[in-house]
């Protein structure tokens, strides 16, 4: 734990020099980056890889073919849904106020997870295939994802208005959480087995469920997501304070608030339709960033956590790989064993911590 | 001289709306006035409307009826910026901003003059430190909020207001949590900074003492009853106090301007060297005397100086006691054995 300390002691005197983290930040992204696309089930030496990103091509059209159709978008996806987790679990810890909100924990994961399960398992949607749904399968996946996370964001800040103390509203979160899973239970139960396979399948949680076609649409998704949080940052920073402290510095709250619940939802609903539902990286990687940058000035923290964020997905994704044998690991085995700790740390050490007093 | 108040309520009605187009009415018929350069205390009990009040003027709620004027101009008539460049709050809420510096939470106040972003430009910079410096925290700056004390922490979401570089400055109890010298510390800097700076300042208190003491202005809210301005010392005079704190069993003494269970009435005379008698005067309170000029026929005490005080019984007797504790001693023993006597 000493260690622990002494880290993130080292980094908070970086602070003073707080724009280093960029550059150090990014070299650790683009490192995993390479990792994600070099490693994997399909052992393809290094200097291929280079050669295959670069354009030189492979003399092997199957090695080509895994990094370019696989292992590229995978690695992009890590990349965009860890920042995307991240920074909505930010946004939601700075408006509730509350260090342990998180898109999971508030239940806004289980709405996408059961807006998904609906398309999923009542109509027979999916991420790969074409239904003969109007709209094509996955499109119908991410509007009923995003719609389950709006009408669960909803409940929660009709109940934020009724419940003002934070960790009473976490744990209406969690009910919420709940009865979002019986829900999906009982469309599990009357679901046929193939649905019910395909439906689990996605529920452990995989950056594989982009395709190289798809990522544009995923991508500009979470983009706009991102930029909005990074418009957002004035009136964050003046809702450290209190909504009431906020208004008096001229935030219009209101509006501010459903920006950030906005933002919050395109980007979990965006990530959890293609990805699953992801635990811990958006409880976790805020408390991550705010260690380290020993600031809770979102200036600095919004792109800090945004880079933080997508470095932890994207080592969660070399991680799965199981060494020595082609298995892969589903997501949600890796996260918990990342983030954690990261919680229990933050929680034990909570008098210590500047942004908990 | 002509003074132009920089908030001014017509017969202001607060409360809340409830169900039905229905009222709860907290206080109503409030004519009030906010000067420059006057720190001015609210005081009332639990539930008086205090806070109610306050956050009318803050524009927190709407006011159920009546006007407010805000530089001349209705409350209403100003955008959420601009009101924001006008009033300064400082709450009793709670903040997360533990994890920021002093000199960030303190940036936040320039929040209504800088763009998109929040950049500061270089006069933001000086209005900060300026801030920092008036109330007295600029040595913290660098300092994360969670390291401050309670009154350091006061002091800081002072300078945040003064970054707003607003006329009016509210505050909601600025003086609960904090140990006596904080409190002390944080009136008499709200005291300077309406002289110096020409602020307007209002404060909802509990703190009779201090209110008394450095309050330039009190408003004494109670519940049905019309709100009493004015100085303190004429509301002391004119009697105000003592209708407005007549709970049962409470009783004001405009003679000390102390609060008591029960107002002391057995007259004993004190006279003398003028600190010694007002500390006398309270040690007798303390015991159930009146302290009150010399005459015959009560006992009277001569404070000649702080170790020599010459006590004189009716009937003659005369005492010298070499400190109150021992005048108290005397007088207590002696009243029992008139009491015996008689």
């Amino acid at each position: 734990m000493r260690e622990i300390n002494k880290i993130f002691t080292y980094f908070r005197d970086m602070n003073k020099q707080a724009l280093l983290f960029y550059p150090f930040l990014s070299v650790i992204l683009l490192a995993l980056f390479i990792g994600g696309l070099a490693y994997g089930a399909v052992a393809i030496p290094l200097d291929h890889v280079l050669d295959i990103l670069l354009g030189k091509g492979s003399d092997k059209i199957a090695w080509q073919n895994i990094v370019l159709q696989s292992r590229l978008p995978q690695a992009v996806t890590a990349l965009l849904a860890g920042s995307s987790l991240a920074t909505s679990g930010l946004l939601l810890q700075t408006l509730f106020r509350n260090p342990l909100a998180g898109p999971s924990i508030l239940g806004i994961s289980d709405g996408a997870n059961l807006g998904v399960a609906a398309v999923m398992l009542y109509f027979g949607g999916s991420l790969g295939t074409l239904s003969d749904w109007p709209i094509s399968g996955y499109m119908a996946v991410i509007l009923a994802a995003f719609l389950g996370a709006c009408v669960i964001l909803g409940l929660i800040i009709y109940f934020s208005s009724k419940v003002k103390n934070n960790v009473m509203l976490l744990i209406i979160g969690i009910m919420i959480g709940y009865l979002a899973s019986s829900l999906i239970s009982m469309l599990n139960y009357y679901a046929s087995t193939d649905k019910v396979h395909a439906f689990v399948m996605w529920g452990l949680g995989n950056f594989s469920g982009v395709s190289l076609e798809q990522l544009p649409f995923f991508g500009s998704c979470t983009l706009v997501g991102l930029l909005m949080a990074i418009l957002l940052i004035k009136p964050l920073n003046a809702l450290l304070l209190g909504e009431m402290y906020a208004a008096n510095l001229g935030i219009r709250v209101k509006r501010a608030r459903i920006g950030i619940l906005l933002c919050t939802g395109i980007l979990t609903a965006t990530t959890t339709a293609f990805c699953g539902p992801i635990s811990f990286i958006g409880l976790a990687v805020p408390h991550v960033a705010r260690l380290m940058l020993g600031s809770s000035n979102h200036k600095m923290l919004v792109p800090v956590t945004m880079l933080t964020g997508a470095c932890i997905a994207s080592l969660c994704n070399v991680l799965m790989v199981v060494p020595g044998s082609d298995m892969i690991l589903p997501l949600n085995a890796v996260t918990p064993l990342l983030g954690a700790p990261v919680i229990i740390y933050v929680i034990v050490n909570r008098k210590n911590i500047q942004y908990f007093n | 001289m002509e003074r132009t108040p920089v908030i001014k309520t017509k017969q202001l009605k607060i409360g809340y709306p409830l169900k039905g187009g229905r009222q709860k009415v907290v206080h109503e018929s409030l004519d009030l006035d906010l000067y420059p350069g006057e720190v001015t205390c609210l005081l009332g009990l639990n539930g008086a409307g205090k806070s109610t009040l306050l956050r009318t003027l803050c524009g927190f709620q709407s006011p159920l009826g009546g006007e407010i004027e805000l530089m001349g101009q209705p409350l209403k008539s100003y955008s959420q910026s601009n009101f924001s460049r006008l009033v300064g709050v400082v709450l009793t809420e709670k903040t997360n901003a533990g994890g920021i510096t002093v000199y960030e939470l303190v940036s936040l106040g320039r929040h209504p003059y800088t763009g998109f972003f929040g950049q500061l430009g270089k006069r933001d910079k000086e209005i900060i430190e300026e801030s920092l410096l008036a109330a007295g925290i600029a040595h913290k700056s660098r300092n994360y909020v969670s390291e401050l004390s309670d009154g350091e922490r006061q002091k800081a979401m002072i300078a945040k207001a003064l970054a707003q570089q607003c006329p009016l400055i509210l505050l909601d109890e600025p003086t609960a949590f904090l140990d006596v010298t904080s409190r002390i510390e944080t009136m008499v800097l709200l005291h300077k900074l309406a002289t110096k700076q020409r602020k307007a300042i209002l404060l909802s208190t509990h703190d009779l003492d201090l209110a008394i003491q450095l309050g330039d202005c009190l408003w004494l809210q109670e519940k049905k009853r019309p709100m009493a301005c004015g100085t303190p010392e004429d509301l002391i005079m004119s009697g105000a106090f003592e209708t407005f704190f007549s709970k049962e069993g409470i009783v004001f003494d405009p003679n000390t301007g102390k609060l008591n269970t029960v107002a002391p009435d057995v007259p004993i005379g004190v006279e003398g060297d003028f600190t010694t008698a007002y500390w006398v005067g309270n040690a007798l309170i303390r015991n159930g005397y009146k302290p009150s000029p010399v005459c015959e026929g009560q006992v009277n005490v001569y404070c000649e100086a702080s170790n020599r005080l010459r006590i004189e019984f009716p009937g003659g007797i005369r005492k010298e006691a070499g400190s109150v504790a021992e005048m108290i001693d005397y007088i207590m023993s002696c009243e029992s054995s008139c009491r015996d006597g008689a």
